[in-house]
């Protein structure tokens, strides 16, 4: 078998070099150079780039046809809305752009493809274009700066709402875990030195704020409707809270507590009676089936959204939005850092 | 067209001129000499040339690797094993770990050794010289220690793959504290040692480089090459070299404190960290403090791969528009400013790192900024096209292919530019499709418009043009095949440097998507061989080229077709006008080189 392989690509060599001997002598007997461009270059090059460019334009078409139904759901949370409409906006003028300048690009390409007795017009520069096509993006982008920052500021200020929810969101090579504060309201500060054993977030034992905090793995629950200011801490390398269905993300980074504030606004239940969510919903489960796998509901995650090691892939939390009444019951089942380490 | 311009009366004036030392002497050179340490620029560009190409393989068949990875997780490739061996490719499904090795080492070599170094070295070290009508460059032993640094560097970089733990593996931002413990993954052992090294030896070579760039283009220029006619790929160049000089040194400190934390236990990056079951001593350090050194780099670094890039092409879309460029200060202008403005834009890979939001906005202004400037040039290569007599080089089809994937990628940037948009597209797949499209493809496609322009230069013969064609389709379609789906991914939340999609239920559907994307980067790959066929057997057995084959008026094609030392055998070359004079009225020609006087009452620079 291998030697059938060898021969074949033997046999290919041989038969390669020959073609090429052949065309090396052709050469020599035509007049013009094989690299020189001629009008039939010029003319099937020029239409190929206006070819290539209704493909393009159709790709573009199909792609968002295609796929657009399978971007996250819109936004669970209050500057979410904000965020989508925002996002919205821009990506229409962008698009714009896009179509409108590649069309200009690929048709000058066609229209002026040369010609053996044309001559191209001496035209060096036009100050007067130059400075419009200076000025309409730069109020473009004007308009794009004025939002944008409106919006960053209100998302990165600092939480207001006196009812607001803390939870923090301790990330570790490869896992989370969430932490709220207990009764009292207050997270008990942490040292990292004293990580080990039952103490795996490093709470600081003499901070007696701690005692009833209370932790939690793999799902954590919050109540719809409510700021919740989430703060971020890391034990080893940089990781980052990234949870898409909120459009919200922060780094989580050794030595530093970052923050992230939000309101959710619909309970995991809405979600899933959602039409457009049950639509994604059904084609996550088409393939599912395919490959032999459980049907899934949809659930909020948070994810890992910077390169950590070897497990950064999966490195997951469950988020169940719910009503305050079930989010005060899931929270009553929880039991204080304090019961669990004297068990 | 008109008939190939020849040699200029100046030429003959010979032995009058004796402004370089070397250019008439004819001893014959020892081998080692001519093509190993040799200090001739032509010779030292063709060096970083193959190098480059090498290097591009390399990391081109990575992304293959694991796009097959991405695409089919957990399924077996013989191909696989065959190349990673049982270690990390057992029974042919990729190892997470080396999956981050991979992707790491693909965006370096990408990067640093194909765009920076290949791209750079290559075109500037071949065009400068012969551009502005020098000799060679002003140092030549500095020119060719900075090819071996580079290749001392890129053969670090390469060997890094074969030691136990394997390579580097953090991605090519290398961030602390995952890069600077041993603990953290295989790949901040040994491997990123190597990683550092090498990158403290590709910045000595690239600052050797562009020292000596700055300074040719600054003082060798020949009489007549005022600034105001220095062709626009020498003013990429030189201000390429410039970003280079001021911002590399910034990440060897980086690399040089990362280093320090590594080896010699101090906590610059490092602070409250428990790993291996134990808690560090490190206190006080930051890692952000990384990444602000990091990217202080890292953004002019994305143009200094680029502008070079958008040089190669002002030329060579000027020329066979046969038309001067349009706005031709403008270029310069937006250059400048591009260059200027990407040493105050760093901070936009850093909104969500818990970086001060108000530092924030400022980045976002600053940023948006940039995109005047980057949107100037792209109208002003269209309009360049507008009324043209277009001819179909194949440098001309990838010059065209840069225009559009600089407008592609580049108006996703503006989005990303916006922080509040950034929350939830950072680090997923949009930003790899943004990166991509307007650095990864335009920075290529103006390095494969340089070689088939330059190629009848470096190798005194002619590409076949007919693959050229065949191997610019393949690769243009195939590029967007790649990239512009993966936009869609991030759509949907996909993060970069995911080993798999398949833990989150939530991506379960976007599997064709991933099918397509692997399937055009496969085909994309397999064009490569087109290229890499054309490009070798042409520099053996390609036609032979005569002196101007482009009907082109820079100075490089006033040299004879001969790699001789001194690049011109008499004076050198007197220049009386700028580099664009196409299809001017009045003229005999549709081109009028730089070395021919003005005629009485005739403009320069545009004007007639
Ligand atoms: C052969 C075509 C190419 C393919 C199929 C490809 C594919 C990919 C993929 C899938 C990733 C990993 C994304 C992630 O998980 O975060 C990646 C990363 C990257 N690629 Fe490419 N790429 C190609 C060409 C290029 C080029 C031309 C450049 C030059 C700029 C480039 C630069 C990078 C960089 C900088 C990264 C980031 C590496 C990191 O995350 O550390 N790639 N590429
Ligand atoms: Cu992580
Ligand atoms: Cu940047």
């Amino acid at each position: 078998m291998k030697l059938l392989v060898l021969l074949a690509i033997i046999l290919l060599i041989i038969a390669g070099h020959q073609l090429l001997r052949i065309i090396e002598l052709s050469r020599g007997l035509k007049k013009t150079k094989e690299w020189q461009i001629n009008d039939t270059d010029n003319d099937m090059m020029g239409k190929a780039m206006l070819a290539f460019m209704i493909l393009f334009f159709l790709f573009f078409f199909w792609q968002i046809n295609r796929w657009i139904d399978r971007s996250l759901p819109a936004a669970s949370s209050e500057h979410g809305v904000k965020y989508d409409a925002l996002w919205d906006a821009n990506m229409y003028l962008i698009s714009f752009v896009f179509l409108v300048t590649n069309f200009f690009l690929f048709y000058f390409a066609f229209k002026y493809r040369g010609h053996k007795n044309a001559k191209a017009v001496f035209y060096s520069h036009n100050n007067k274009l130059e400075m419009l096509w200076t000025v309409i993006p730069a109020s473009a982008l004007a308009f794009i700066i004025i939002f944008g920052l409106k919006y960053w500021n209100e998302i990165m200020s600092a939480p207001t709402d006196v009812n607001k929810v803390t939870v923090e969101l301790y990330a570790k090579q490869f896992d989370w875990t969430a932490r709220f504060p207990g009764k009292d309201g207050k997270l008990g500060s942490t040292d990292f030195r004293q990580i080990g054993g039952t103490n795996s977030v490093g709470l600081d034992t003499a901070d007696a704020s701690g005692y009833d905090d209370i932790l939690v793995k793999n799902e954590f629950h919050l109540p719809v409707g409510r700021e919740v200011e989430m703060l971020m801490r890391s034990r080893d390398v940089i990781h980052s809270a990234y949870m898409p269905h909120f459009r919200a993300q922060m780094n989580c980074v050794p030595g530093m507590v970052t923050a992230f504030k939000f309101k959710p606004t619909k309970t995991t239940a809405e979600m899933r009676q959602d039409p457009y969510v049950k639509q994604l919903m059904a084609g996550i489960n088409k393939q599912r089936e395919k490959e032999g796998k459980e049907p899934v509901e949809f659930d909020y995650v948070l994810l890992c959204n910077k390169i950590c090691g070897a497990s950064h892939y999966n490195m997951q939390m469950t988020i169940i939005v719910e009503s305050e009444q079930d989010y005060n019951k899931w929270m009553a089942k929880q039991r204080a850092l304090k019961t669990l380490a004297s068990n | 067209m008109g008939s190939t311009h020849t040699t200029t009366a100046l030429e003959h004036e010979h032995a009058t001129h004796h402004d370089h030392s070397h250019h008439d002497d004819h001893h014959e050179e020892s081998f080692v000499s001519k093509y190993i340490f040799s200090m001739d620029h032509k010779m030292i560009s063709r060096q970083f040339l193959i190098t480059a190409v090498i290097m591009a393989v390399v990391a081109m068949t990575m992304s293959i690797i694991f796009r097959l990875q991405l695409a089919w997780p957990g399924e077996k490739f013989a191909f696989i094993n065959a190349i990673l061996g049982d270690k990390w490719g057992k029974d042919g499904i990729l190892d997470p770990n080396m999956y981050l090795a991979l992707v790491t080492i693909h965006g370096t070599i990408m990067v640093f050794m194909v765009l920076t170094g290949g791209l750079s070295g290559t075109f500037s070290n071949l065009l400068i010289p012969y551009q502005i009508g020098a000799r060679d460059m002003a140092s030549g032993f500095m020119n060719m220690l900075s090819y071996w640094f580079f290749f001392v560097s890129s053969a670090i970089m390469l060997g890094s793959c074969f030691i136990e733990d394997g390579p580097a593996s953090p991605g090519w931002t290398i961030y602390p504290p995952l890069s600077a413990l041993p603990e953290a993954m295989p790949g901040s052992k040994l491997g990123m040692t190597l990683w550092l090294t090498s990158m403290a030896l590709f910045i000595v070579s690239s600052l050797l480089g562009g020292l000596n760039y700055i300074i040719t283009i600054v003082n060798l220029r020949t009489k007549g090459m005022s600034m105001t006619r220095l062709p626009l790929t020498c003013w990429a160049f030189l201000i390429t070299a410039i970003l280079g000089v001021l911002s590399f040194p910034v990440l060897f400190s980086c690399a040089l404190l990362l280093i320090f934390d590594r080896s010699f236990g101090t906590s610059f990056y490092l602070s409250d960290i428990y790993i291996g079951g134990r808690p560090l001593d490190n206190v006080g350090g930051s890692p952000i403090l990384f990444e602000h050194l990091f990217w202080f780099l890292g953004h002019p670094e994305v143009y200094i791969v680029l502008l070079p890039a958008l040089g190669i092409t002002s030329e060579i879309i000027s020329t066979n528009s046969r038309k001067p460029i349009f706005g031709y200060r403008a270029m310069i202008g937006s250059m400048l400013a591009i260059g200027f403005l990407s040493f105050i834009v760093w901070g936009h890979h850093m909104y969500m790192t818990g970086m001060n939001p108000f530092l924030g906005s400022v980045f976002v202004f600053t940023t948006l900024l940039i995109a005047i400037p980057s949107a100037v040039k792209a109208f002003n290569y269209i309009t360049t096209l507008w009324k043209g007599n277009i001819q179909y080089t194949p440098a001309m089809l990838f010059s065209i292919g840069l225009v559009s994937s600089f407008i592609t990628g580049g108006v996703t940037g503006i989005i990303l530019a916006d922080s509040t948009l950034d929350i939830n597209v950072h680090d997923t797949y949009f930003v790899v499709a943004h990166f991509h499209i307007v650095m990864g493809l335009s920075a290529i496609f103006g390095m494969f418009a340089g070689v088939y322009h330059w190629f009848p230069k470096m190798f005194l013969r002619m590409m076949n043009k007919k693959l050229g064609y065949l191997h610019f389709w393949i690769t243009f379609i195939s590029a967007y095949g790649v990239f512009f789906p993966q936009h869609f991914l991030g759509l949907a939340g996909v993060p970069r440097r995911y080993y798999t999609n398949s833990n989150f239920p939530m991506f379960d559907n976007l599997v064709d998507i991933n099918i397509i994307v692997t399937v055009a980067a496969i085909i994309g790959a397999l064009g490569q061989v087109i290229f890499l066929f054309n490009f070798f057997y042409s520099m053996f057995r390609g036609e032979k080229a005569p002196q101007n084959p482009w009907n082109s008026n820079t100075l490089e094609w006033t040299t004879p077709m001969a790699n001789i030392h001194g690049n011109w055998p008499g004076a050198l070359p007197v220049v009386h006008r700028w580099a664009y004079d196409y299809s001017k009225p009045g003229q005999e020609h549709d081109f009028v080189p730089q070395t021919v006087p003005l005629a009485e009452g005739e403009h320069d620079g545009g004007e007639h």
